[in-house]
């Protein structure tokens, strides 16, 4: 290759990144402002509404704050992997938006252009399952290396129950595979084009609860939240952590919060696809525009399920520990099992 | 006593047992709530409480136009549970002949319990509708005399609520 278009290549996965990256963390600010709101609109209250025009502003007011706080490392603490812990949290929840296709591609003077990083990669949906199981170490060096028994036991609740839940949400996850045949995330979102009929959720009804349910237990967001159950861990896993440093745990959780839901609409809810066939509103295939409007959608179908999330969390209590493992070891996973094995009956009688 | 119905699978039924349906219904009750706009909320700093008669604030003492109606009986700082009056006294020319040299109440110890009002025979001490009561520091919360008087018209509120409930 040339070394212009070397160049060329590099230029955009740098404009690429920049913007994905600086697009999550816009997101997880929006989300903030969005779960704080929901939670007092459900709690009968106002919500924040002093910083900017409803309040928008508030998480960036937040981040201030965090910046401003002191940072303590406890003197008891393994100082290097308490230092390490968010930043193995952080990058882990960014990193999965390098697959995560918010668009079709599109045609720019010859070229052709994803919308994200690199979302046409055949291995995507593995790497989404690899990297979000990733941050998990994160929570669990967090707990470990603040030496501190409340922490301890928030880490080792993280770890467990991302064990439990990972196999069922992988399991639910290869009904969509055997339908679409194929684990490149952009294939599995042109399987459900077209119409609001093709989505996966209406073919996979019980894969899709199975996996909304794991979804939960890996982002740790209530009714599964036990590595930081207040009432009985203090903090669980960041108990001992302050400032920007427990700031990157509390981004950390809102990415991840999106990409569940990112991954909920690719997977079940078409995607970046409109629910309707594109030529009804006169876009062609592979123009600017149809990427934009799918953008639109696809941004739109996400904030449908972030919503989802702050509700569920502001509406069910709290499992208790033992109820979560049986629940995911003896409900979740035969259930998982048994629809793979009828998916798979019937797209062998099918064919 | 005789309990049929002891462990949960046999409380509940299939649908509760099912979980989700109850799911829903939760997520039904809240979403109730969320659809309705806040009624008690009040934009503190720019709309105010505005307390009646009977509430407690801080304690203040009445200023008249002859001057502040203590006479420095010391009866207040008696009765305080939580010591927080302090009252000398001194001679004066005028018809009450005592009066209070130096009266300080340490607010960081009052805990707005009325009772140097209730014993008061002069009706000199009473509660005002003072409530956003800030310090920055410790002396700063120790008020004195001339920190505490409150003309009276001021106090009509409360002297009126005094009057007919005292």
């Amino acid at each position: 290759m040339e070394t212009q278009t070397i160049l060329a290549i590099l230029l955009e996965a740098v404009i690429k990144v920049t913007v994905v990256v600086s697009m999550v963390l816009t997101l997880a600010a929006a989300e903030v402002w969005l779960e704080r709101k929901v939670s007092a609109w459900i709690q009968n209250r106002v919500g924040p509404n002093r910083v900017g025009p409803f309040g928008l502003l508030q998480p960036f007011a937040d981040v201030v704050k965090l910046f401003m706080k002191e940072d303590i490392i406890p003197s008891a603490a393994s100082k290097n992997f308490h230092r390490l812990a968010p930043f193995i949290s952080l990058v882990a929840a960014i990193a999965v938006y390098a697959v995560i296709p918010f668009a079709d591609s599109f045609e720019l003077n010859g070229r052709t252009i994803h919308m994200g990083v690199a979302p046409n990669i055949n291995i995507g949906l593995l790497y989404i399952l690899a990297v979000t199981s990733i941050g998990v170490y994160g929570i669990t060096l967090a707990g470990w290396s603040s030496n501190n028994k409340y922490s301890l036991l928030g880490g080792l609740r993280a770890a467990a129950q991302m064990i439990s839940y990972e196999l069922a949400m992988g399991l639910s996850l290869i009904g969509v595979v055997l339908i679409a045949g194929s684990v490149n995330i952009n294939d599995i979102v042109r399987g459900q084009a077209g119409s609001i009929l093709y989505w996966n959720v209406w073919i996979q009804p019980i894969g899709f609860l199975i996996f909304l349910t794991s979804a939960f237990a890996e982002t740790n967001r209530a009714p599964f939240d036990l590595p930081e159950a207040e009432p009985e861990l203090v903090g669980g896993f960041n108990t001992e952590y302050t400032g920007m440093k427990f700031g990157m745990f509390f981004l950390a959780e809102y990415a991840n919060m999106a990409t569940a839901s990112a991954f909920m609409s690719l997977m079940y809810f078409g995607g970046w696809s409109l629910p309707f066939s594109h030529e009804l509103i006169g876009l062609e295939q592979g123009s600017i525009t149809l990427a934009l409007a799918q953008f639109g959608m696809f941004t739109l179908k996400l904030f449908a399920f972030l919503f989802f999330f702050v509700w569920v969390r502001w509406s069910i209590p709290r499992f208790r520990y033992d109820q979560l493992m049986s629940f995911g070891w003896k409900i979740l996973l035969p259930t998982a099992i048994i629809n793979v094995f009828v998916t798979a009956l019937f797209i062998v009688l099918s064919l | 006593m005789n309990i049929t119905k002891n462990t949960e699978a046999e409380r509940l039924n299939f649908w509760e047992r099912l979980y989700l349906p109850e799911i829903v219904r939760g997520l039904g009750v809240t979403f109730k709530q969320m659809v309705k706009f806040p009624k008690f909320t009040r934009q503190y700093p720019e709309e105010r409480f505005e307390p009646k008669g009977s509430y407690r604030g801080r304690p203040v003492l009445v200023l008249e136009e002859s001057g502040e109606r203590c006479v420095a009986c010391g009866l207040c700082s008696r009765v305080c549970p939580s010591l927080a009056i302090e009252v000398q006294a001194a001679d004066t020319s005028k018809d009450k002949e005592r009066y209070p040299a130096i009266f300080e109440i340490n607010m960081l110890r009052c805990i707005y319990c009325s009772y140097c009002e209730d014993v008061c025979p002069e009706e000199a001490i009473v509660m005002s509708k003072d409530y956003d009561i800030v310090f920055t520091n410790q002396q700063q919360a120790i008020l004195s005399k001339e920190q505490l008087l409150v003309p009276v018209e001021k106090l009509q509120d409360r002297l009126e609520f005094l009057r007919q409930y005292k």
